[in-house]
């Protein structure tokens, strides 16, 4: 009975524990920690390291993915139009640009080459919900590339709701297409774009 | 703005360009795109959008069948300590105009630096095959005349596409030819040699591009668009050196604004305040009568 009381309590702290750490850790801390954890796995796996995207697809699903807000990002994307969508569009919209999301960075994986990432100097108020958290990749005879990502707190955690690549938001980015894609054909337009765009194989080169 | 033309139109042009060759397709097309106004999609910043998708596929086409091939070969065939040394060599003439530019846009700290590097490249790191400045600290800025052109205030004008040269705004082409000018590597004698080490660093240069490209494919729902608006806040975050004013990310852009900055009366104007305000100033006083603006059209 002891004994069981015990371990009982034994979980609880864990579980609370682990709430709290997530809680706690910060906006720069989650970045480094989420892409170490992430370089290690590349420099280990060895189907990534020869192209194999849905390994890279998985390890994107895992790692990198439960901290980012996609219905943030989808919404920043749309933009004004955001509004006018219905639930269904809105679910429809997410889970697309979440396939598309993984599809991008995946890709970009099969492409590491022993890069290593810098973490520049972050510096943030206890009263901010909403930061950016600034790195670089470090690659052998080429300039470093600028990797930023903004991150806004939510309820347990800090989460990404854009990244840039060497200046270039990928929240922006698609924020033409998107409108022109809505001017064309209506959001119910963008969705079959999107959809049609990750049903095609990834283009072999 | 209305009425977009079917896609299948758009599709037309690029299957019938493959047909003829090379600049009798660029005309074809050019045509075509611009009498059907194919694919407007009524961006005001890129107002000769129809033309511009021609080119870009017609510098796709290209660069499929010839400039990417050649930088595939120098990518296999170069060991990558001698593609680095390469690109060093061009980074380190580059150096000067840079740190010149710097200099013209008020930063005469970063100027010293890349004089420096200079310096410092051309000796220690033999003709500048090795970049040892930046490990000493003083690292590699990206500047040119586009870049001093925007910081000086002169906004980004229509989006162009140019041949084989790609992507760049009216401000930018104008910075370009400023670039070419001075470039030390066209003007050099004697003329062969000038040749290789031009088409040493286009290729180099290319090849660099190598590994990107697939992650362009894999993103965009439709190139051309992706590049142009990469291309376009690529140029935005490089003139405030990689801290750009923050955009409030759910107000979409008034049409006035950017109207505002394609102005060419605009332009001028803040073109002759420059001299007298610094540009953040000026780019307030921009947002502020853009909202203005904005504002009476509601």
């Amino acid at each position: 009975m002891f004994k069981r009381a015990f371990q009982l309590f034994l979980v609880l702290f864990a579980v609370s524990a682990s709430a709290q750490a997530n809680v706690a850790k910060a906006p720069d801390v989650l970045v480094k920690d989420v892409t170490e954890e992430v370089l290690n796995t590349l420099r280990t796996d060895v189907a990534i390291k020869a192209g194999d995207v849905k390994r890279a697809a998985e390890l994107v699903e895992t790692q990198v993915l439960p901290h980012f807000n996609f219905s943030r990002m989808v919404a920043l994307a749309v933009g004004r139009e955001w509004r006018e969508t219905t639930a269904e569009q809105k679910q429809q919209l997410t889970g697309e640009f979440r396939t598309l999301l993984v599809r991008t960075y995946s890709n970009a994986l099969t492409s590491y080459k022993n890069e290593t990432v810098e973490y520049r100097p972050f510096k943030m108020a206890p009263t901010d919900t909403d930061v950016t958290v600034r790195t670089q990749i470090i690659r052998a005879g080429g300039r470093p590339i600028p990797i930023d990502y903004a991150l806004e707190k939510t309820d347990d955690a800090w989460k990404v709701y854009d990244v840039s690549v060497a200046g270039v938001s990928l929240v922006t980015n698609y924020r033409e297409t998107f409108a022109a894609e809505i001017r064309a054909g209506g959001v119910d337009g963008l969705v079959r774009t999107l959809r049609a765009k990750n049903n095609t194989t990834t283009a072999a080169k | 703005m209305y009425g977009m033309p079917s896609r299948d139109a758009c599709n037309m042009t690029k299957i019938q360009k493959h047909a003829y060759n090379a600049r009798s397709a660029l005309a074809i097309a050019a045509a075509a795109a611009v009498m059907t106004g194919c694919a407007t999609s009524g961006n005001p910043k890129d107002p000769i959008e129809g033309f511009n998708r021609a080119m870009f596929s017609f510098n796709e086409t290209v660069d499929k069948a010839l400039i990417k091939p050649i930088a595939q070969g120098y990518d296999y065939v170069t060991p990558q300590p001698v593609q680095t040394g390469v690109s060093n060599f061009f980074d380190n003439i580059a150096d000067l105009w840079i740190g010149f530019n710097n200099l013209i846009q008020g930063k005469p700290g970063e100027a010293l630096s890349d004089v420096g590097r200079v310096l410092i490249n051309t000796t220690v790191g033999i003709v500048g095959l090795f970049d040892v400045a930046t490990g000493m600290g003083l690292e590699k800025h990206e500047e040119d005349f586009g870049q001093t052109l925007g910081r000086w205030g002169v906004g980004d004008g229509a989006y162009v596409v140019l041949p084989i040269f790609g992507p760049r705004t009216l401000r930018d082409t104008g910075g370009f030819l400023v670039d070419v000018w001075v470039d030390p590597v066209p003007n050099h004698d004697p003329v062969d040699v000038r040749n290789i080490a031009l088409a040493l660093r286009a290729v180099d240069d290319r090849a660099s591009f190598l590994d990107v490209e697939s992650t362009i494919e894999a993103a965009a729902l439709d190139k051309y668009s992706y590049i142009r608006d990469a291309y376009l806040q690529r140029r935005r975050s490089l003139i405030h050196d990689g801290n750009p004013p923050r955009e409030s990310h759910y107000t979409q852009f008034a049409p006035s604004e950017y109207l505002l900055t394609m102005a060419p009366i605009e332009s001028t104007w803040t073109f002759m305040l420059v001299s007298a305000l610094p540009a953040e100033r000026v780019e307030e006083a921009g947002r502020a009568s853009a909202k203005d603006v904005a504002l009476a059209a509601n």
